[in-house]
């Protein structure tokens, strides 16, 4: 008998005019000491299904249909406090932050003995061994001291050990893991991953893990289901359903997985999941507005030369100069990026790679060496007129597409701003002509300009953060991790449209990112940075083949081997 | 926290020397004192005499540096309508305005605070509803209506509860008297702190309920319901502690408004505390009197603010740890 059993589940949210149906005919189960997969992109419905079998549906939220089982015994049904005895008890959770699933007032110890008093019969001090015991197994080291601190005083993976421990605590049958290393760094999502891997086996406990990420599920499930919009498309052993994916979502999901091994000129386009944004009016560069202006100072050599670039933060001010204390973000980086080239800079969170953006751009004063673009040293730049010719000449565009527009102008009004304040059009009427261009080639439609940004999804949202960008026709383009927050499938519609525009304009490119693989199908040249250091300059196809750094070696072998994947619809992208 | 504890004294000190540079050009500005301490008969003569003698003469930086040193050791001068010193005066109507304070604090909190967690807990509620619509009264209607409605209903047409005065009250020590003692004296307290502490507890209310709000959605409070804890320790332990760093702000502020500002409660209930004082000492332009109140208001705010400060440490762990 299978741990879990889910038989023909349909969840519900009952709107003001229509009823929403979040999941629908889901059948699945899990086994003892076994992992299952659900993966789909966002709004698939596959948190919802985690969270009605272990009764957290947000109201109005219920399930409307079908049976959970618990080891053979129904539980959707069961009163609400039977139910919130199963939680924890026999069914643990794990969630996707670990920043900010631990209360931030408690010890670490007082919410594991907490936890455990409430379901095993245990005395205070019995609880507080046993909250040490398990600080141990998840792999934090000297635990007797560690479990008396807060949260804040743990890095991100030892905080999200701590919430393993929190969900193993009363020794579950079930564990719920949902999304649990999407906010990790690669090295630690590694290791998370073997932890729960190890857990599971050991303790005999049957996992569900929820993510959108395939490297985690080729990683760690034995069987998986892959949702799309609330109902179940394929479901069996891993290696089957990634190696021979019959349903067509599948397909493009998977083939939509940017490839770590080797470099594909264009990321294969899904269009069974959002129509791709294909330019509605290809407008003719040569001849258009964005095309014009081009003639920029010719450089002979690099277009960007970076030399023993310092920066260092504050971290504790002082009136005494030898009390300040210092970070130091960058430290005496040095690269060069030629004209029309995109070069690469990766690393993990930390590491410094967003901070040398904003140096770049201005957005910090670095306190020592030196920026050159074109024939111009940027640091020395006084005149404001200068910097503003310079800021013209570099745009930006960023992680998180929710927050880097502003929700209270119309889309025309946001990227019409950076053509009026840099006079780069002779009229009114000019400028709203190239707005509606713009949004054309960028593959949204003039019609878009007329709504806020809150009516587009985050890949569209980015498009908009992409046409705001070659708004000021810039000749440097900084992209920081533009794809993070997206799905696979619209990330690789987004840096499609990336490429495009680069060879259609000739831009040049620093593009960040954490993720190897879309570094590698990005880039033409790649830095490796840690701990503010640059580790290795080298380009795309020889830092893959042959690493010279050690950490280089370490960030590749961390990748998720996605040897699994079915590429054989590749062709015919 | 040492480090900590010292930037906020000496800034508290600086708040102090602005307060008390304000309080002194009172003195040179409204009004000339010599004016308000003769009568008109007195020559020209003798008011120079006296205006030499209280050192109105001697340069301004002078008299700023006797004014703070006299008032570091609570000497504000002598008031000049009752021609006793100030610090006496005080004394006298301390006791009376802390103590309504304090009731109406503790009316404040003892209120506010369960309504505020119920609301915020139970959100759809009609409970919860009637709570937000009756604290709407409390927060749109002024002081001085509400207290007049209250004396009106209990006083006049009841007749439960009188309507001015402390009642009787018992003697402690030297110079402190209390109403807390005597049955006439809480029942005098009763009406004059709903009326102080209405706005404050209504406040509260509203504040701790958006706060549950917010802190109800997030990501620990739905880990800690997964876990399996009861709804209590979900909703006390970790709900409740995390509402109160802005709750202890804002609480902080508002005691101290309490006692500076009790002036129009005092009024309507003929409270014999210092604002009652200070409304008297602004009508006959008693400068002693009112730069003291002044002094003593921001003392009062200063201090409190400190105590919150302080106790921000031994609520939030975050704070406490100084960062590498």
């Amino acid at each position: 008998m299978s741990v879990l059993d889910i038989k023909d589940l349909r969840v519900e949210f009952p709107g003001r005019k229509s009823v929403f149906v979040a999941v629908d005919d889901v059948t699945l189960s899990v086994d003892a000491g076994k992992v299952l997969g659900v993966v789909g992109e966002s709004g698939a419905g596959k948190s919802t299904v985690g969270n009605a079998v272990i009764g957290l549906l947000q109201e109005p939220g219920h399930i409307a249909g079908g049976e959970v089982y618990l080891h053979g015994k129904r539980i959707d049904q069961l009163p609400y406090k039977e139910k919130r005895r199963l939680r924890g008890r026999k069914i643990g959770m794990i969630f996707q932050d670990p920043l900010t699933s631990l209360d931030p007032l408690q010890t670490v110890e007082s919410q594991l003995v907490e936890t455990i008093r409430t379901h095993l019969p245990l005395s205070r001090s019995q609880a507080r061994q046993r909250a040490i015991d398990l600080i141990e197994a998840v792999g934090i080291p000297d635990a007797s001291e560690r479990i008396k601190q807060y949260p804040h005083q743990f890095s991100g993976g030892m905080r999200q050990r701590v919430v393993i421990a929190l969900a193993l605590c009363a020794e579950p049958e079930l564990v719920i893991a949902d999304e649990p290393t999407t906010a990790l760094d690669v090295s630690i999502q590694a290791q998370i991953l073997e932890l729960m891997k190890e857990l599971c086996r050991e303790r005999n406990v049957a996992m569900l893990v929820i993510t959108h990420d395939m490297g985690v599920i080729a990683d760690i499930t034995d069987h998986v289901a892959v949702m799309y919009h609330g109902e179940l498309v394929e479901y069996g052993e891993t290696i089957q359903v990634l190696g021979a994916p019959e349903h067509p979502y599948t397909q493009s999901l998977i083939s939509a997985v940017p490839r770590p091994d080797i470099k594909v000129e264009r990321f294969p386009v899904v269009n069974y999941i959002e129509k791709a944004g294909t330019p509605q009016k290809q407008i003719d560069i040569a001849t258009h507005w964005l095309g014009k202006a081009r003639d920029y100072e010719k450089v002979t050599g690099p277009l960007v030369q970076i030399k023993d670039l310092d920066m260092q933060f504050e971290t504790r001010g002082s009136i005494f100069p030898s009390k300040r204390k210092y970070f130091k973000a960058v430290k005496k980086v040095s690269f060069d990026i030629n004209e029309g080239e995109t070069f690469g800079l990766v690393g993990e969170s930390g590491s410094g790679k967003s901070t040398i953006a904003r140096l770049i751009t201005g957005l910090y004063q670095p306190t020592g060496g030196s920026i050159l673009f074109g024939k111009t040293e940027l640091t020395s730049l006084k005149n404001r007129k200068d910097v503003l010719a310079m800021r013209r000449q570099m745009q930006m565009i960023f992680q998180d597409p929710y927050s880097s527009l502003n929700a209270r102008m119309r889309v025309s009004d946001i990227i019409a701003e950076p053509i009026k304040f840099h006079r780069l059009a002779s009229s009114n009427a000019e400028v709203r002509q190239i707005v509606d261009d713009l949004l054309d080639h960028v593959g949204l439609g003039a019609a878009a300009g007329k709504k806020f940004p809150h009516e587009f999804s985050g890949g569209q949202r980015q498009r908009i953060s992409i046409a705001r960008a070659l708004a000021t026709r810039p000749r440097f383009l900084i992209c920081d991790e533009p794809t993070s927050a997206l799905d696979v499938s619209i990330q690789a519609q987004i840096l499609n449209l990336l490429k495009d525009l680069q060879q259609e304009l000739g831009l040049t490119m620093l593009f960040i990112s954490h993720d190897l693989a879309v570094i590698r199908q990005m880039c033409n040249r790649i830095g490796v940075m840690r701990h503010g250091e640059l580790c290795e300059v080298a380009d795309c196809d020889q830092l893959f083949e042959a690493p010279q750094h050690p950490y280089t070696r370490e960030l590749l072998n961390l990748m998720p081997s996605l040897e699994l994947l079915s590429r054989a619809n590749l062709a015919t992208a | 926290m040492i480090g900590f504890a010292t930037r906020r004294i000496v800034q508290a000190m600086i708040v102090m020397l602005v307060v008390a540079l304000l309080a002194f050009t009172m003195f040179r500005f409204v009004g000339d004192p010599i004016n308000q301490m003769v009568g008109i008969e007195t020559s020209i003569e003798d008011r120079e005499a006296l205006r030499d003698r209280l050192g109105l003469n001697d340069p301004v930086p002078v008299q700023f540096f006797r004014f703070i040193t006299k008032a570091a050791q609570f000497d504000f001068g002598t008031s000049y309508q009752f021609r006793q010193p100030v610090s006496e005066l005080f004394a006298k109507r301390i006791p009376a305005t802390l103590e309504l304070s304090f009731a109406s604090a503790v009316f404040a909190l003892v209120v506010g605070i369960p309504m505020g967690i119920y609301a915020g807990l139970n959100r759809e509620s009609p409970i919860s509803k009637l709570f937000l619509s009756v604290s709407l009264i409390g927060i749109s209607l002024p002081t001085f209506f509400i207290g007049i409605l209250l004396i009106f209903l209990f006083s006049v047409t009841l007749q439960w509860l009188p309507s001015f005065g402390r009642g009787e009250t018992v003697q402690i020590g030297s110079w402190w008297t209390t109403g807390f003692l005597t049955i006439s004296g809480l029942k005098a307290l009763i009406l004059p702190s709903i009326t102080l502490g209405l706005y404050q507890m209504t406040l509260i209310m509203r504040l701790i309920r958006a706060e549950m709000l917010e802190v109800i959605r997030t990501d620990y409070i739905k880990f800690a319901r997964a876990r399996g804890l009861p709804d209590r320790l979900v909703n006390f332990r970790h709900a409740l502690k995390n509402t109160l760093v802005p709750v202890i702000t804002i609480t902080g502020l508002q005691l101290g408004a309490i006692i500076a500002f009790a002036t129009i409660t005092e009024t309507v209930f003929q409270w014999p505390g210092m604002g009652l004082m200070f409304l008297q000492a602004v009508q006959n332009v008693d400068i002693p009197i009112m730069s003291a109140y002044l002094m003593l208001t921001a003392f009062l705010f200063v201090t409190i603010n400190f105590i919150v400060d302080i106790l921000y440490f031994f609520i939030d762990p975050r704070l406490r740890v100084g960062r590498p």
